[in-house]
């Protein structure tokens, strides 16, 4: 693993005591407010002095209260990506960027200047003062900046909490490319699922300090044991999908491992992978295969787990070839139609449920 | 117009506010950034001394750098030893000037240190800067106009330093005698008025400018450091 961490540490009635790992791609780190996120951040920045803990870094200690070793956050290479930019308000664009340049170590591994500039698309900015960028640009510089210092992991601390949904959106397409690149490995923090559905590989699900579950985000996610956890309006799973057709009408044709989606506003060419966050309460359930129904997507599936919460709804995964579906309906319905592991079903999702922002590229 | 001696003064006068200034510029600024960003035991004792000058009598702090830098004081002493004397010369006019004028420069440099935002020397830090680093790079930059501010306040102090500095190192023309004592001298002896005027609207033409000055500086360094 590229990083394993351990950090406890103790802030008056809260404890935080978490032990993850992290490899190359995304990992993100997932959890409400007060969960201990930011916390975990600056222990791995060095930004905070856990009172104990062990953080080790493609094998170099970074941290390890045992022997009293803590390197400070200016020897540690971790590109940090703050949730305000802290972008230096006396410097340009440019200098901001290469603030950090200058420390990296001669031949260290990391994307030239060229490449930051043109993948996060910020050519254009280099002569302006922080101030008068919008916070998407300011985030896009942070990044680069932190990119800049060639890190040996990139950590994104909420880096799209501070922006309204249009600019997340804007953003995130960078991100994807970032991430595409596999030029560092990233440790992704946010309490925002729609963000990891689009971008993460791995998820930690942090909860009161300390890791509840730790694994694939599309394991993670089509679980219906975490169903409470994630929120049942942010529940739902993350299938990969290639596009076979687009229809002139806007619609377009794309094969998932059991069966066929047809989706609008998809805008990626024939032949591409994406990433679609199909939201649990946008799944419904059918014994037999409906006829005269609108819904152009009609999947066989059958039960594979079944989780009953404490209210009305009912989580189930349905699985579809090698992928699984989770779908969240009432217990009532379940009881009614007599779901239980191993029944055959029909999963029906309307065309329109998937919103465009839950469409996300991936290479490969 | 204004006759040698008037002149001698002013240059004087110049030379001990600089020097004072200058000297005591590096320790206001490391005074200042302990104060604003360190807790320590004996904070508050710390930020009364620095204050005392601004509160004791003038010619309280006068005689008590006479007792510790007089040829006889204890530190006036073993510096004596060394080729370096306060007492009665123009350096001690300076040494006097200076620490009038120490609170009033770490007052403004503190607070400009205060409104820096640490979040920022956390992310200089992130991104390899050591702490000497993340401090010339973004807070030095950052506080120009504080420090800016600092300086015309202890220039000014400086320039109109009486109390203090006569007593430790009296009036003597060309030597310790600076404009506001060259002031005193005229006015206390018959026929002086009209000299000690024109010294008068010398010292205030000074003073504006340096302040009229100072505010230029700083408007142009503000928005710099605004962007």
């Amino acid at each position: 693993m590229t990083l394993s961490a351990r950090i406890s540490h103790r802030f008056g009635d809260f404890t935080l005591d978490a032990t993850f790992e992290a490899g190359p791609g995304v990992t993100a780190l997932f959890g409400p407010s007060g969960s201990g996120k930011t916390s975990i951040a600056n222990g791995i920045a060095g930004l905070l002095r856990p009172d104990a803990g062990r953080i080790a870094l493609a094998g170099d200690v970074l941290l390890d209260m045992a022997r009293d070793v803590c390197l400070p956050a200016a020897r540690r290479r971790i590109g940090v990506v703050f949730q305000d930019g802290r972008l230096f308000p006396h410097l340009t664009v440019a200098q901001n960027i290469a603030f950090g340049a200058r420390y990296a170590p001669r031949g260290a591994p990391g994307l030239d200047g060229g490449t930051i500039e043109d993948m996060l698309g910020i050519g254009a900015l280099m002569h302006r003062r922080p101030a008068s960028l919008s916070g998407g640009e300011k985030q896009r510089v942070a990044i680069s900046r932190a990119l800049t210092m060639r890190p040996r992991l990139l950590l994104m601390d909420e880096p799209l909490a501070a922006l309204d949904g249009p600019r997340k959106d804007e953003i995130l397409p960078y991100l994807e490319r970032l991430r595409d690149s596999g030029a560092v490995p990233i440790v992704y923090i946010t309490h925002s699922m729609a963000e990891i559905a689009r971008l993460a590989d791995r998820i930690v699900v942090l909860r009161a300090g300390r890791v509840l579950r730790a694994g694939d985000v599309t394991d993670v996610l089509s679980d219906p044991a975490m169903v409470p956890l994630i929120g049942v309006r942010e529940a739902g799973s993350v299938l990969i999908a290639r596009v076979i057709e687009n229809r002139p009408q806007g619609l377009s044709r794309l094969s998932i491992n059991g069966g066929e989606l047809h989706l609008p506003g998809v805008d990626a060419e024939v032949g591409k992978f994406l990433r679609i966050r199909i939201l649990a309460q946008d799944v419904l359930v059918s014994m037999e295969r409906p006829v005269g129904l609108s819904s152009r997507n009609i999947l066989p599936a059958v039960v594979e787990e079944v989780h009953r919460g404490d209210g009305p709804g009912v989580a189930l995964s349905l699985r579809l070839g090698e992928d699984r579906l989770l779908a969240r309906i009432t217990a009532d319905a379940m009881d009614e139609l007599g779901l239980a592991p191993g029944t055959n079903c029909y999963a029906i999702l309307k065309a329109t449920a998937v919103a465009r922002a839950d469409i996300g590229a991936m290479s490969g | 117009m204004l006759d040698a001696a008037a002149w001698d003064a002013l240059a004087l006068s110049l030379q001990v506010s600089a020097t004072a200034v200058i000297c005591s510029l590096p320790l206001a600024i490391a005074v200042a950034w302990f104060l604003a960003r360190r807790r320590f035991p004996g904070h508050a004792v710390l930020s009364a001394m620095v204050h005392l000058p601004l509160v004791l009598p003038p010619v309280v702090t006068g005689y008590l750098l006479l007792l510790a830098f007089g040829r006889n004081g204890w530190i006036g002493g073993a510096l004596a030893e060394v080729g370096i004397v306060f007492a009665f010369r123009w350096t001690g006019a300076a040494l006097a000037a200076g620490i009038m004028g120490f609170p009033l420069m770490v007052r403004a440099i503190r607070l400009s240190i205060e409104a820096v935002d640490p979040k920022l020397e956390e992310a200089a830090a992130t991104l390899g800067a050591g702490r000497w680093a993340a401090f010339a790079r973004v807070t030095l930059p950052l506080i120009g106009p504080g420090i800016l501010a600092g300086t015309v306040l202890g220039f000014a102090k400086a320039m109109g330093e009486f109390g203090a500095t006569i007593t430790f190192v009296a009036n003597i023309p060309g030597q310790t005698q600076t404009l506001p004592s060259a002031i005193y001298a005229f006015l206390s002896v018959p026929g002086g008025e009209g000299s000690a005027m024109r010294l008068v609207v010398l010292s205030a033409s000074v003073a504006i400018a340096a302040v009229l000055i100072s505010e230029w500086l700083a408007r142009r360094m503000a928005a710099r450091v605004r962007g």
